[in-house]
């Protein structure tokens, strides 16, 4: 007789090696190069806006739970870095540090916290943290200092909205604009954004992570790129080629980091689709004919509010159900 | 390389810690203890008592019922006691407890190990045959053979499949067997396919057993009517439902049986016992366990008498050092021992020793909404959302969204990031709802 002490639980007794922090730390390591890249474009502010950012980010979050909700504090699951990191990655470079603060704040203590914490939230935090700064500080929010290679201050979206809109022809438009350098990162925009081949790299690191599907990145920038595509076919001395669009603003970085945060995206893949289709829309509509020159950010939260409604009535594809084929 | 259509995850193996192993026979215990439940439905009564001998091979306890089956004595010896003894949960079960004296087997017992192929007998004598012999599904379900063979007036059988994926991880005792008596199994598998009458048997195998599907094509080589069906790697292949999509791409209807897309699904060690039975008029008895775990000294794959209390087995093959939790059957749905001393019964595939480090759970977090459990369910279902609607008692709405449908497989718990006991909850859940259901079905009768 045995008097060894057993552990007992119900089955399974194994457990894969995924865990929320491995893949918010793999999150972070897919955001590297972008981050790389903007140093390279902006210098060390860039890394000090970032750094700064998620300082406040997880400081936000640690005051709120040891202190308003007097509860453990979970910094460990890196979910307030991730945030941190990518508020950063939408602001300019030469952002005033005061107005990240006031970002940071409103992303963790509104955006995530006051829903109750991780998992929680409907929208997200790193978007809402950004919009609110976009409305409340419009200018500092569009002025963008001049990133290595890049031709002006202002975005290559900004500048093909406002000479489109005096009757600028495409063509002229795009004497001013090279759409490799454009790619590699030589242009104005937010920080972490200005890169499409950076945050690429960081979206194929995703995959082979198994952190998330292809479905939503796809589909996002698919329909931008079908809509944009009939705009341009059907005048294209009005609309920008959709390479254009593909390759400008917050396309990627939104496609490929913010439209699939797990907690603010369906449990479907289906409903994953839907939503992304509807992402690629709002943000097109917005770009073409809206008042801002983008749309990633209104069209991501838009879609947000959405996703309770998808994951309600739109189900995953049962077993056995089909007819079987006899 | 064919599999099952939805769902499903990728665990480690481990099975490079028995594999190697060939089948050793364990040397007899002094006592064992039988019980007289050792499958799905009523239990058998007992047909002893106190201070009877008993030969090897004797009924002990006939079968209470139709989903019953009968009981035998694994050893010779004499009966000490018909009582309720400890089960491996320490729940206390009927048994027969018998000392050991010598090896007496009854009259009429093949022991030798000679191959006979023909089969005489008619379906109808195989199934009263395999009754006798207390067959009962070996993979761990249990559930009595003859029920399985019986089919239902108005239902089919168009195939049978050999159930050789042994998908759970670390056990190897199926393997072994395709390995060693892969003519007795082939064998079994046509007296299997002669007593529901279909001329088509199916074998699948994973792909992660190369040279299993390599010997068992070959010996079936002679065959026609048996195709060995390679599948890819990944769990729950061995489901019964998922076997079936995979190797003929039939669903069995939610709710349905297998029948009902005319498959009848048995499980390797069932087909040996069969063959047994039929051939050999030997009773189920003995059965291979894998005893396993990276504990231990030497990992073994053991052909046991029923009723060995695991503790002896285990102490066989290098003891409990550093071991934290012992599983009867496999590390996904084989289910946690607290008394070690509790007997082998007819379903006890493996013994699986978990070092102390992996025997606690992860603290649970909070659901990040990553869906990784919808992605991994091979039925459909939505997991977080079930254990939700579970925890807070809302059971119509569990029924609702299919938990019946529910095969308790541990992969939407295997896969969550933050560690949510998904299916326990989810078993509560498809109890409760499985009650409700049982009960309207009473109420319109």
């Amino acid at each position: 007789m045995s008097t060894q002490k057993l552990v007992i639980s119900p089955a399974p007794h194994v457990h894969g090696s995924n865990d929320t922090r491995r893949m918010m730390g793999d999150v972070l390591i897919a955001l590297l190069p972008a981050l790389v890249v903007s140093v390279l474009a902006y210098g060390w502010q860039a890394f000090i806006v970032t750094a700064f950012s998620v300082a406040c980010c997880v400081l936000t979050e640690w005051f709120i739970q040891k202190f308003m909700l007097k509860g453990p504090a979970t910094l460990g699951n890196l979910s307030a870095v991730v945030t941190g990191v990518l508020l950063a990655f939408n602001l300019p470079a030469n952002i005033p540090l005061g107005l990240i603060a006031i970002g940071a704040v409103v992303a963790i203590g509104i955006g995530k916290m006051t829903f109750g914490g991780l998992g929680k939230n409907p929208f997200n935090p790193a978007l809402v943290g950004r919009v609110f700064l976009l409305i409340a500080f419009p200018v500092a929010m569009t002025t963008f200092p001049e990133a290595a290679g890049a031709v002006s201050g202002a975005t290559p979206l900004a500048v093909a909205k406002e000479a489109l809109k005096t009757g600028t022809p495409v063509s002229e438009v795009m004497q001013n604009i090279d759409l490799a350098a454009m790619s590699l990162g030589m242009k104005s925009g937010s920080l972490g954004e200005i890169s499409a081949l950076a945050l690429l790299l960081g979206f194929v690191w995703l995959l082979v992570r198994r952190v998330i599907s292809w479905h939503i990145p796809v589909v996002v920038l698919g329909t931008m790129a079908l809509i944009s595509g009939i705009a341009w076919v059907s005048a294209p001395e009005q609309y920008m080629s959709p390479l254009f669009h593909l390759l400008s603003g917050g396309a990627v970085l939104g496609a490929v980091f913010m439209a699939t945060d797990y907690v603010t995206s369906p449990m479907t893949t289906k409903g994953a689709v839907i939503y992304a289709i509807g992402i690629g829309m709002i943000t097109m509509f917005v770009r073409l004919w809206g008042a801002y020159p983008e749309g990633m950010s209104f069209a991501i939260l838009i879609m947000n509010s959405v996703v309770p409604l998808l994951d309600k009535y739109i189900r995953p594809k049962r077993f056995g159900v089909v007819k079987s084929k006899k | 390389m064919k599999t099952f259509p939805i769902g499903g995850i990728h665990p480690s193996d481990n099975k490079q810690y028995s594999k190697g192993a060939a089948i050793e026979r364990f040397p007899l215990p002094k006592v064992v203890v039988i019980p007289l439940a050792q499958h799905i439905g009523a239990p058998a009564v007992a047909c002893v008592a106190k201070g009877d001998k008993v030969l090897a091979g004797q009924v002990i306890g006939t079968a209470g019922g139709f989903v019953s089956s009968n009981i035998h004595s694994s050893v010779s010896g004499t009966v000490t006691a018909v009582d309720a003894k400890a089960d491996a949960q320490g729940l206390m079960k009927p048994c027969v407890t018998i000392a050991v004296e010598g090896d007496e087997w009854v009259e009429g017992v093949d022991l030798s190990d000679t191959l006979i192929k023909n089969i005489n007998l008619e379906a109808k004598d195989i199934v009263a045959k395999v009754t006798e012999m207390g067959i009962v599904g070996m993979g761990g379900a249990t559930f009595p053979t003859h029920v399985k063979l019986s089919v239902p007036p108005g239902k089919k059988a168009e195939c049978l499949i050999i159930n050789a994926v042994e998908c759970e991880p670390y056990l190897t005792a199926d393997y072994r067997v395709m390995l060693e008596k892969g003519e007795e199994l082939l064998v079994g598998a046509r007296i299997l396919a002669k007593a529901i009458g279909v001329d088509k048997i199916y074998i699948g195998v994973e792909n992660n057993k190369p040279d299993a599907i390599a010997a068992l094509k070959k010996l079936a080589a002679t065959y026609v009517e048996i195709e060995v069906v390679p599948l890819k790697m990944r769990y729950p292949q061995g489901g019964e439902k998922q076997l079936i999509a995979a190797v003929t791409g039939r669903q069995v209807p939610s709710g349905g049986l297998p029948i009902d897309v005319g498959a009848v699904v048995q499980n390797v060690g069932t087909a040996l016992a069969v063959y047994e039975a039929v051939m050999k008029n030997k009773p189920l008895v003995e059965r291979v366990v894998t005893v396993t775990g990276s504990t231990l000294a030497s990992p073994k794959n053991l052909l046991v008498r029923v009723g060995t209390p695991m503790s002896e087995l285990i102490e066989y093959c290098g003891g409990l050092e550093g071991v934290g939790k012992v599983v009867a059957g496999g590390p996904m749905m084989g289910r946690a021992v607290s008394n070690i001393d509790a007997p082998v019964t007819k379903g006890t595939s493996g013994v699986l020793l978990i070092p102390t480090a992996e025997s606690l759970r992860q603290k649970p977090d909070t659901c990040i909404r990553c869906a990784k459990c919808v992605e991994a369910c091979p039925m459909g279902l939505e997991p977080y959302l079930l254990s939700k609607m579970s925890k807070k008692e809302m059971y119509d709405e569990c029924e609702s969204h299919n938990i019946a449908d529910c095969i308790e497989c541990g992969c939407c718990t295997f896969s969550c990031p933050a560690y949510l006991p998904l299916l326990d909850w989810l078993r509560i859940g498809k109890g409760e709802v499985m009650k409700r259901m049982r009960a309207r079905a009473a109420a319109k009768k």
